[in-house]
């Protein structure tokens, strides 16, 4: 983003703060998008139930009531508790979350950063709140907690790797590591010499794209692979003596990381904020990019929700063998295909 | 002849199919064109309950109903409730002779009939119990009450659940037994 916007000169503490407001708004709306439409509604229809229906019409602030209520409650700190890192936990887990959309285009000029390490820093930026899982699990003094957040712990390490291994095929055949970069080179792709509608790399990276739903799915922790917080043995995990506020910022870390995964997905596989047929420079798509991507992060994150609210949960030795013995080999070899075949053409 | 070999479908994809089908049949409920209207308050099981109420079965264990012209005081619900939560009292009083020329008879009279339905765990072993048909099962279950105190309901009350009891089903098909009537 240069220094205007709109054809309006701004001073850096004007530009600063519409930055802020502009991350809040692309992580809280899609967050609320995500929990409203998945969480409440399809999970519902496909429980043949209606979920909630009284707060607005069909339900639709019951998310405001929800954040109502958590902000009512009483801040509970245990008093075995190391109280300093305990508080602070939360903070960590939403601020990885916040940071991802640091470099995530929104359209041309529409961007917070442009870097060109930009993918690196997403998925960098992505595994620190492991740091804060795992501080809050030890912080909470409470052996659901530890057990919650060592299992954490193991398990985003275990699935941070075919991540970072299914999107370095794209970054191979994309040839740059520049978000802004890789939606261009999409965009102005060719399928056999046809560019009609550029060349979307779920197309060519379709099991990179299988190995990053699935990635995905673990790093954020929801069903089959929610190990970490399975009510029935551990209660919930590194989240167990969380109430309040804390625990909201957990519940709002959990699904706007859904929200800006789901963003990385569709940017690297799906073509980003670009649509075929108009141009990449075009004024038009600051404003129609945001919503071109918000379809295409609904669209990855019903296949998301859809997974989630099917299967039951993986045990932990299994979830542990499907990473390291199925997912990992898979990726490699897609991304010896893809160095081969990036040669040969 | 052997059996052709279908494609066998992963059951990963078999159970993803299920719920996407129970999605769309729940948010696509109505035939024809109007399919695309989406209308789940129609297609989804749930009642929503304040704005529409369920028809209970007719056998459905809601609240016990007292007849009171049938109860003899014979503190046998009372005595055989696990909860202890029927209260009875009574007194002997006179009764005219049947037929002219006789001996007054000798009857208990009811003073008090209450259920205290905040210990009632509805097993029903009153309504069993009852030999002179002055306890049933009544389907009503809108009788909540803010106070705890405010759910033992008295005689009166009983009484009017009296007409909320269904009849009694007919047995089914060669049965013997006379089907029991509902003293209304």
């Amino acid at each position: 983003m240069t220094g205007t916007v709109l054809a309006l000169e701004l001073s850096y503490w004007q530009e600063s703060l519409l930055r802020v407001l502009g991350v809040l708004l692309a992580v809280l709306l899609p967050a609320g998008a995500l929990v409203y439409t998945f969480l409440f509604k399809m999970m519902s229809f496909m429980q043949s139930r209606l979920g909630p229906m009284e707060a607005g019409p069909y339900g639709s602030i019951q998310l405001l009531a929800e954040v109502g209520k958590f902000l009512q409650k009483e801040d509970l700190v245990p008093a075995q508790a190391d109280r300093r890192l305990f508080l602070l936990a939360p903070y960590i887990v939403v601020a990885s979350t916040f940071l991802i959309y640091v470099v995530m285009p929104f359209g041309p000029d529409a961007h917070f950063t442009s870097l060109d390490t930009g993918i690196f820093l997403a998925m960098a930026l992505s595994s620190v709140s492991v740091i804060g899982i795992l501080v809050a699990g030890w912080a909470s003094a409470n052996k659901y907690s530890l057990i919650g957040g060592l299992r954490a712990a193991g398990q985003l390490i275990a699935y941070e790797l075919p991540l970072v291994l299914a999107v370095v095929g794209v970054v191979i055949q994309a040839g740059t590591l520049n978000l802004q970069g890789i939606v261009a080179a999409q965009h102005q792709g060719e399928i056999f010499g046809w560019g009609g509608i550029g060349n979307p790399f779920i197309l060519t990276q379709l099991v990179g794209f299988l190995v990053f739903l699935a990635a995905t799915q673990a790093e954020l922790a929801q069903p089959p692979f929610d190990m970490p917080v399975a009510e029935s043995e551990i209660i919930t995990g590194y989240m167990t003596e969380y109430s309040g506020m804390r625990f909201l910022l957990f519940f709002i870390g959990e699904f706007a990381t859904a929200g800006a995964f789901a963003a990385i997905g569709a940017t690297l596989f799906l073509g980003g904020w670009a649509v075929p047929f108009v141009d990449l420079d075009d004024n038009m798509m600051n404003i129609a990019g945001p919503l071109v991507l918000f379809a295409k992060v609904m669209l990855v994150s019903f296949l998301i929700f859809w997974v989630r609210f099917t299967f039951p949960r993986f045990r932990e030795d299994q979830l542990q063998a499907f990473a390291w013995k199925f997912l990992i080999p898979i990726s490699l070899v897609n991304i010896l295909a893809t160095m081969a075949l990036k040669v040969a053409f | 002849m052997p059996k052709p070999r279908r494609l066998k479908i992963p059951g990963i994809f078999t159970g993803m199919k299920i719920t996407l089908l129970e999605l769309l049949r729940t948010m696509f409920p109505k035939r024809g064109i109007k399919t695309l209207i989406p209308s789940p308050t129609r297609g989804a099981v749930t009642v929503q309950y304040p704005h529409e109420s369920e028809a209970p079965t007719p056998r459905a264990r809601g609240v016990i109903a007292l007849k009171s012209e049938n109860c003899t005081v014979c503190m046998l619900c009372s005595r055989s409730c696990p909860d202890w939560c029927i209260y009875i009292e009574g007194h002997k009083t006179k009764a005219p002779p049947r037929r002219p020329g006789g001996k007054e008879r000798t009857v208990s009279a009811l003073d008090r009939f209450d259920i205290d339905y905040a210990l009632c765990m509805y097993c029903g072993i009153c309504v069993e119990v009852c030999p002179f048909d002055a306890l049933f099962w009544s389907p009503e279950y809108e009788y909540s009450e803010p106070r705890l105190a405010d759910l033992l309901h008295d005689e009166a009350r009983l009484n009017e659940w009296m007409e909320t009891v269904p009849d009694f089903e007919p047995y089914e098909a060669g049965s013997e037994a006379k089907v029991r009537k509902v003293p209304r």
